[in-house]
């Protein structure tokens, strides 16, 4: 069976040409991909990757609001009991990235990166996974 | 029998012109238009190139920087900057709570205050945001669109409660809830009682507010969202039949609202493509208002539209190179007849742009209008045998999706556009062509400079970044809280009781409702949370 990835918008950002782009290059890597669709908060993306029993989370966030809603998505999976790695794409820069890593994201994909990257920086983060376990 | 250049010479010597040199560099005298006699000329149907006969002789383009972050305060301080280094229209962003018509004390509005743009609760805001400046003077734009009813009403409220007639207020509420469906993603309300609201905004528009523009109808978002040129023409020009379908259903007379419709387009890489798709969309725009709708005021017939420069072309490598990127996307614009445009600023794929790279952006204009003379002849490229073909080719590839919608919707295009939205065609149309472009990119088809090519230099040090802090935030509640606590919530109650019977009756105008909540300080949430009652909410199916 492949692996399943979860791909989430949080908060109010509608900018969704990232996160379905992503979807599909996923997929055609190999992987089986769940959307949520938008306007999720942190509480409904963690059931949401908890019911659907997903491998990697990964949150589209180009509004700016990504140092206050990501690491709310790490600690609602950690509630529930569950540790689902999470990456972050969009906009964030450089100054952001040691508060997110800190705060338990596994990674963060910015723009111009290409297809390529994208799969194996989420082929990394499940194998780091599954040595854990 | 006059010939086209006779006709179109009447016209340009009757029009005022700017005091300028209309010659080159090194003398030589330049006329304002080339061509043959008998050939099309700028300010005679269908317009193709351009829609007045002197274009940038007698005027040229507002340059309009879009700005907004943070408190009312500090947005209110970068207008103040922008109309000190000369840009000469403002244009308001607005933040993510206050784009869904949410209050910034919302649960759902956490970390979204005052970040992609500023925040407005109430009118208290409104009053903040354009203090200071004259609104009988300086036009004003607003983007925003599910709440554009509500946010237009503390407009017009916090102008007259600064003594300006509402008669008197100039510029654009963007209002163009189709393509939010389409594109932009921001919607509240279900796509037919949305429309309400712009038809209310409409009629109030033709009424009682001369100087306004209802709606500027956008191909901007859906081309950042991925969609190819002709799809942006074709998506934005349908979305376009379909605001006169509703206004004429309502029973305005086409003439009596067409003129006061605006379009805004995106200048993105590919140069002469995006020349081409301006012409076509005058072009297209006269026929068809002439022609189905039966306009007879040549305004109604004249596409005039903002441009801004691509934000999904911008890199976060080098950021520098966006300065040039920009230039070139902002050249096109003004060779396709732009009338008013917008450039990003070097630094918007890491952040919201900083002061000096908001400032280079301006001066990136200020470049193209001042130094290089292209200003000097109106449509330059016409008669360009390779921008003419592409023109028709653009035509042609809007008018087959004008046939797939027009059938959809049975002969309506106001049907075909809603039903394309509620059967997805659109969102996946959109999609497809935004994946199909990163395949190219991944393919090796397409060159980027400093991320797939040339990425020497891109460990660089960066550009110092426009820091938003949480404190924006906080301080943002604690206004609203303020203005909740010195409100009369006994008016607050009326209002939005009156506002629920409005909306229950939908051939009620709403605005005057919305203006009188406004003026008693009811919140934009409240507002809207009325309105949802009665309206319900949109929920999309999300596809990939």
């Amino acid at each position: 069976m492949s692996e399943r990835i979860l791909v989430a918008k949080v908060g109010l950002d509608g900018h969704d040409r990232g996160v379905k782009v992503v979807a599909r290059i996923l997929r055609d890597a190999g992987y089986e991909v769940i959307y949520t669709g938008l306007f999720q908060t942190p509480e409904t993306v963690a059931a949401a990757a908890v019911d659907e029993d997903v491998d990697a989370i990964g949150l589209s966030m180009l509004s700016g609001a990504h140092l206050t809603l990501a690491p709310l998505v790490v600690e609602a999976i950690r509630e529930r009991g569950a540790e689902i790695p999470v990456i972050v794409g969009g906009i964030v820069p450089d100054h952001d990235l040691d508060e997110l890593k800190s705060a338990g994201i596994a990674a963060v994909l910015t723009p111009g990166t290409s297809s390529g990257e994208i799969a194996q920086t989420v082929a990394s983060v499940l194998a780091a996974r599954s040595n854990l376990q | 029998m006059e010939t086209a250049r006779q006709l179109w010479q009447e016209r340009f010597d009757a029009s005022k012109l700017r005091d300028a040199d209309f010659q080159t560099m090194s003398g030589i005298p330049v006329e304002p238009v080339y061509g043959p006699s008998d050939g099309e000329f700028p300010g005679e149907y269908p317009y193709t190139r351009g829609p007045y006969s002197s274009m940038y002789r007698s005027k040229l383009w507002t340059m309009r920087m879009f700005a907004g972050f943070g408190t009312a305060d500090d947005t209110n301080s970068r207008f103040k900057e922008i109309i000190a280094s000369g840009g000469d229209g403002l244009s308001t962003a607005f933040d993510m709570p206050t784009l869904l018509g949410i209050d910034s004390d919302d649960p759902m509005s956490l970390g979204e205050v005052g970040r992609c743009g500023v925040a407005v609760d109430s009118m208290a805001d409104m009053e903040d945001l354009y203090e200071g400046i004259d609104l009988g003077q300086i036009t004003t734009s607003m983007t925003i669109n599910s709440p554009a009813a509500v946010i237009f009403a503390m407009f017009v409220a916090q102008a007259e409660k600064a003594g300006i007639p509402r008669s008197r207020l100039g510029g654009t509420l963007q209002n163009d809830i189709l393509k939010e469906y389409q594109a932009q993603k921001e919607f509240v309300f279900p796509p037919r009682q949305s429309m309400r609201l712009v038809r209310d905004t409409i009629e109030f528009a033709a009424a009682e507010m001369p100087r306004w523009h209802s709606i500027s109808i956008s191909g901007y978002h859906i081309r950042e969202a991925g969609s190819t040129a002709a799809e942006e023409l074709a998506f934005t020009l349908a979305n376009g039949f379909a605001y006169v379908e509703l206004a004429m259903k309502a029973g305005l007379d086409v003439d009596a609202f067409a003129p006061r419709l605006s379009f805004f387009f995106n200048a993105h890489i590919d140069f002469f493509e995006e020349i081409a798709k301006y012409r076509a969309a005058r072009r297209i725009w006269a026929r068809w208002m002439k022609e189905r709708y039966g306009a007879k005021s040549e305004r109604s017939m004249q596409l005039r539209f903002h441009t801004q420069t691509a934000g999904v072309s911008l890199t976060a490598q080098q950021p520098e190179v966006n300065i040039v990127r920009t230039a070139i996307e902002a050249l096109a614009g003004v060779l396709g007849g732009t009338q008013s445009l917008h450039t990003n600023s070097m630094d918007e794929a890491l952040a919201l742009p900083s002061d000096r790279a908001a400032r280079i952006a301006l001066r990136t204009q200020q470049v193209i209008a001042h130094e290089t003379n292209v200003a000097n002849v109106a449509d330059p490229l016409g008669g360009s045998h390779y921008v003419e073909e592409l023109t028709d080719t653009m035509e042609q590839r809007a008018n087959e999706l004008f046939d797939y919608l027009d059938e959809l919707g049975k002969g309506s295009m106001l049907e075909g556009v809603i039903s394309g939205i509620e059967e997805n065609w659109f969102q996946g149309r959109i999609a497809d062509s935004a994946y199909e472009l990163e395949r190219s990119f991944n393919a090796g088809r397409r060159t980027i400079v400093g991320v797939s090519e040339f990425t020497e230099g891109n460990e660089e040090d960066q550009i110092d970044l426009l820091r938003i802090t949480g404190e924006d935030e906080a301080r943002q509640r604690k206004r609203l809280h303020r203005v909740r606590e010195d409100r009369d919530q006994n008016a607050v109650d009326i209002a939005l009781a009156r506002i629920r019977t409005d909306a229950a009756d939908s051939s009620t105008n709403l605005m005057p409702a919305l203006i009188d909540a406004s003026k008693v300080y009811a919140t934009l949430g409240e507002m809207m949370s009325t309105l949802e009652d009665n309206f319900g909410r949109h929920v999309e199916v999300p596809v990939i």
